[in-house]
């Protein structure tokens, strides 16, 4: 067999072996303690032991969902940061980029996905969903095709959707902040 | 095989004939001009090779076939191979040691007995199962490792197992491994000495990562028959099955999902929808091609024979192979990033009282001078320690902050500390006074 043992470097030879912790639960340890949301983002963990299941609130300041509180649901597996966090949004919201199932359309959840980018690299991409829907893009395609037709209509039937309103005969979740 | 049992050349091992290894021994009896040092030309590194050397083969698909065959050829005596799937029927166009007899049986045994009454005197131990159901000793029996995965998540598993097993006061902990990967026409070998060279997961953000679709494109304008199959299984079957888990190995999931793709497929007059092809997509199967698999191994196994003998320079430390147009190789040395998750990273020793409180160890970490972390955030390989930020998690931990460390983490025990001055984390060991 090669001698690799010479190859070692002495300074190593003082460290200890490394720790068991996962790669993956490592980097969402350093994700989430760096995490710096503004005031209208606020992650809620069910069971604060479990880092791998936690919620999102979004509450807009600003824009054309100001005065709604979208809760998305984060779940990460072991394989992160390669895979992805999967994300869905818990309500049924009216939103272009987002469908009745709470499926999003963010380029940076799939597609476009890359171990160099963090959970906050995610959030302020789902907060920016918000503040400039997308009509591109659509996943509701009914409120893709209002926001391009007009942009008013659409303004009001954003506002009858937050308060849990019908749209086009579709009922939206409640979501606005009382 | 009888007839070379009993025929042999004065030496003990069993199934040796004369002139068996003539061609390998032509590497092995004499030094060349970049052998290593320590060669030991002739019988001492035929015996290492053949009495004692034990390597291990994570892998018995397409890769692991061909790496099975070629160590055994090259003179490995004593083999070991772990995989945890069966035989499928859709193996045999290019997993040569299944026959269609052995549809259904585990891969690791079938491969492993097809070697041994192949070529013989040698042994080759299968395990069926997963890699993660073994300890530390066990990887720690083996002198070298060969991996031949389609999974990202299982080398990622290895690599850090193998990196971890490091001992400082025991060289023989150090374990090579060798890996080796394929897609289509392309594929890779390299060589990584663990806490030596460039580890798995210092080049995590190089892979290629499966082709993921838009969202909205599976939603509204699928084009191709692998946006129909995405379209059944991101957004179908959550809807329609809400929490039930998809099991990609289950048949009747298949089924389901194949007609569902098939109807979204004639909707938009989209051909090629196949159950192959579901399989395909949902598995994330990469295409592979026989030829490629056969490089890829042998590769694999020219840098294990030369790393186990030290006949000749080996691989430093990633050889990639690019035939998807013309046929173009790159060889080069991947350098270690030293804020590797797995292989970087800083370990320091800390010897504390007993009595220390987190809030103590905390204010230390902050203000010693070769340390000097901002807001760092602390847990144990199980539990979280203090952490500065979610603000319910720094409120939930905040408790610990007044509790001793002795509490909290075991005598000799790990700390995983992260903090953004920090390029990834720093690992303590923590001794008690
Ligand atoms: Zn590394």
């Amino acid at each position: 067999m090669i001698k690799i043992w010479s190859m070692k470097k002495n300074e190593d030879a003082a460290a200890k072996k490394k720790p068991k912790t996962s790669a993956a639960q490592i980097r969402v340890q350093k994700d989430l303690t760096e995490l710096d949301l503004p005031s209208t983002m606020k992650t809620n963990f069910p069971d604060a032991t479990d880092l791998l299941n936690f919620t999102l609130t979004i509450t807009p300041d600003e824009g054309m969902y100001k005065g709604g509180a979208f809760v998305f649901s984060f779940v990460i597996n072991t394989n992160y940061p390669h895979d992805p966090p999967k994300v869905k949004c818990t309500q049924k919201i009216y939103h272009p980029n987002v469908d009745l199932e709470g499926n999003v359309c963010l380029n940076i959840l799939r597609e476009d996905w890359k171990p160099v980018l963090n959970l906050n690299s995610v959030m302020v991409g789902l907060q920016y969903l918000f503040l400039e829907p997308n009509a591109d893009d659509p996943l509701n395609k009914e409120a893709a095709e209002d926001l391009r037709r007009d942009r008013d209509q659409f303004l009001a039937n954003v506002r009858s959707s937050l308060k849990g309103g019908y749209v086009k005969g579709v009922s939206y979740d409640r979501v606005a902040v009382s | 095989m009888a007839a070379a049992a009993a025929q042999t050349n004065g030496s003990a091992i069993y199934g040796d004939w004369p002139g068996r290894y003539f061609h390998v021994d032509q590497v092995l009896d004499r030094p060349g001009p970049r052998t290593d040092p320590s060669f030991l030309a002739g019988d001492g590194v035929k015996k290492f090779l053949r009495e004692e050397c034990k390597i291990l083969v994570i892998g018995a698909g397409g890769l692991g076939c061909e790496i099975l065959s070629n160590l055994a050829l090259l003179g490995f005596k004593d083999i070991h191979v772990i995989d945890m799937d069966t035989i499928d029927i859709s193996n045999l166009n290019r997993q040569f040691l299944f026959r269609p007899k052995d549809v259904g049986q585990p891969k690791a045994t079938v491969a492993a007995e097809f070697v041994m009454k192949r070529v013989p005197g040698v042994k080759v131990t299968p395990y069926f199962g997963k890699i993660q159901d073994k300890d530390d000793d066990y990887y720690m029996q083996f002198n070298l490792v060969i991996c031949g995965l389609d999974s990202v998540e299982a080398r990622r598993w290895m690599n850090a197992t193998l990196v971890n097993l490091v001992d400082p006061e025991n060289p023989e902990s150090l374990k090579p491994l060798i890996d080796g990967g394929t897609e289509g026409f392309k594929g890779q070998a390299r060589v990584i000495l663990p806490t030596v060279s460039s580890c798995y997961e210092c080049s995590l953000d190089m892979l290629n990562k499966p082709t993921a679709f838009p969202i909205c494109t599976i939603a509204n304008t699928p084009r191709l028959p692998e946006h129909c199959i995405e379209w059944a299984s991101v957004l179908e079957w959550p809807r329609v099955w809400k929490d039930k888990k998809m099991d990609t190995d289950d048949p009747e999931h298949i089924g389901w999902l194949y007609n569902v793709a098939a109807a979204r497929a004639k909707e938009f007059k989209i051909e090629g929808v196949t159950w192959s092809l579901t399989q395909g997509v949902v598995k994330n199967i990469i295409p592979a091609i026989a030829s490629t698999n056969a490089i890829i191994a042998a590769s694999c196994c020219n840098e294990a024979f030369k790393i186990a003998t030290s006949s000749a320079a080996y691989l430093n430390n990633y050889f990639m192979l690019i035939g998807t147009d013309g046929v173009y190789s790159y060889t080069f040395e991947h350098e270690r990033r030293p804020e590797c998750p797995v292989c970087g990273g800083e370990s320091v020793e800390l010897s504390i009282s007993r009595d220390w409180t987190v809030d103590r160890l905390i204010e230390m970490l902050v203000e010693k001078q070769d340390i000097q972390i901002k807001k760092p955030s602390l847990s144990t390989p199980t539990k979280q320690i203090y952490f500065q930020a979610p603000p319910q998690l720094e409120e939930a931990t905040r408790p610990n902050l007044e509790k001793r460390v002795s509490e909290l983490v075991p005598n000799g025990g790990e700390v995983t500390v992260t903090a953004s001055s920090l390029p990834f984390s720093l690992s303590l060991r923590i001794t008690f006074i």
